[in-house]
């Protein structure tokens, strides 16, 4: 089915209150993905994984910015993404698994912080939209 | 047998006191038929689940919400036991409702969401990660008996 014009306007009214605290939800959402799924650290080594780690706030940072690009070009994700596309296909290489496992963790940290914007029409258009997200990384790996 | 530290069922028990199972299950269960519409394959007999509004207010939701959240309880009580308590319920999954127990696994996830909402910051990190091990515990469990 895609997004829809209604999934599109929700995605959109949530970023209104995330966009302001990239740097504080992203190192959140990473923080519950590490802890929650102690797997995912495999792919951050090369990071000091502490709580209030600089580099979990940068990096936290820079996901939920990609995730904002997406979100202001929301009618073609593909395009927008293609370049973060490639770099998932042929440097980072995370397993398809692990999107759902991040998606999930930005769910809880959208739930925690702003309980009633994530009603339950909200919560389906954002899921869908993070899929669809997660859909456009992994499709060049093979 | 699952391994709990003494931290993780501190988090589990003391949270799930605070509970309001009946809310929190009616919740749960609608967001799980909203937000992964094809679950509702499994209520056929429930009437309307035609809108989020009318699966939001359909009390088959909201009362068979709070069962389910009701039996979760039961894995609370018995963290050390899990796979027995659910035994007989792992049997009627599979033999009589036919569940796929990808559908527990997704109602964990939303569960967790639930809980995040009501309780915010108090729900935190290791909090989260202790939850989201009964929660997998508790669809394993469930998938256990099947054949």
């Amino acid at each position: 089915m895609g997004l829809t014009a209604c999934d599109k306007t929700n995605v959109k009214a949530v970023w209104v209150k995330v966009g302001g605290h990239l740097e504080d939800y992203g190192a959140e959402t990473l923080e519950r993905m590490f802890t929650s799924y102690p797997q995912t650290k495999t792919y951050f080594p090369h990071f000091d994984l502490h709580h209030g780690s600089a580099q979990i706030r940068a990096h936290g940072k820079k996901v939920l910015g990609a995730l904002g690009e997406a979100v202001s070009h929301i009618d073609d994700l593909a395009t927008a993404l293609s370049k973060l596309s490639d770099l998932h296909a042929q440097n980072l290489r995370v397993d398809p698994v692990n999107f759902k496992l991040l998606s999930h963790s930005f769910l809880v940290v959208v739930a925690l912080h702003f309980p009633s914007v994530l009603t339950p029409e909200v919560h389906v258009s954002l899921d869908k939209f993070l899929v669809a997200v997660s859909t456009v990384l992994t499709s060049k790996y093979r | 047998m699952v391994h709990w530290t003494a931290e993780e069922k501190q988090f589990i028990i003391s949270l799930w006191g605070k509970v309001n199972v009946a809310e929190c299950g009616g919740e749960a269960l609608a967001r799980l038929l909203i937000v992964y519409p094809w679950t509702q394959r499994f209520f056929s007999s429930f009437g309307n689940l035609s809108s989020a509004t009318a699966i939001i207010g359909n009390p088959k939701v909201r009362a068979h919400g709070k069962k389910v959240l009701t039996s979760f309880g039961e894995a609370v009580k018995n963290l050390d036991n899990i796979k027995a308590t659910y035994a007989k319920l792992s049997e009627l999954h599979c033999n009589k409702l036919h569940v796929d127990p990808e559908n527990f696994r997704l109602l964990g996830d939303i569960l967790i969401i639930v809980l995040a909402a009501h309780f915010g910051r108090e729900f935190t990190p290791a909090c989260q990660a202790a939850w989201q091990k009964l929660v997998g515990v508790v669809a394993h469990a469930l998938a256990h008996q099947y054949h």
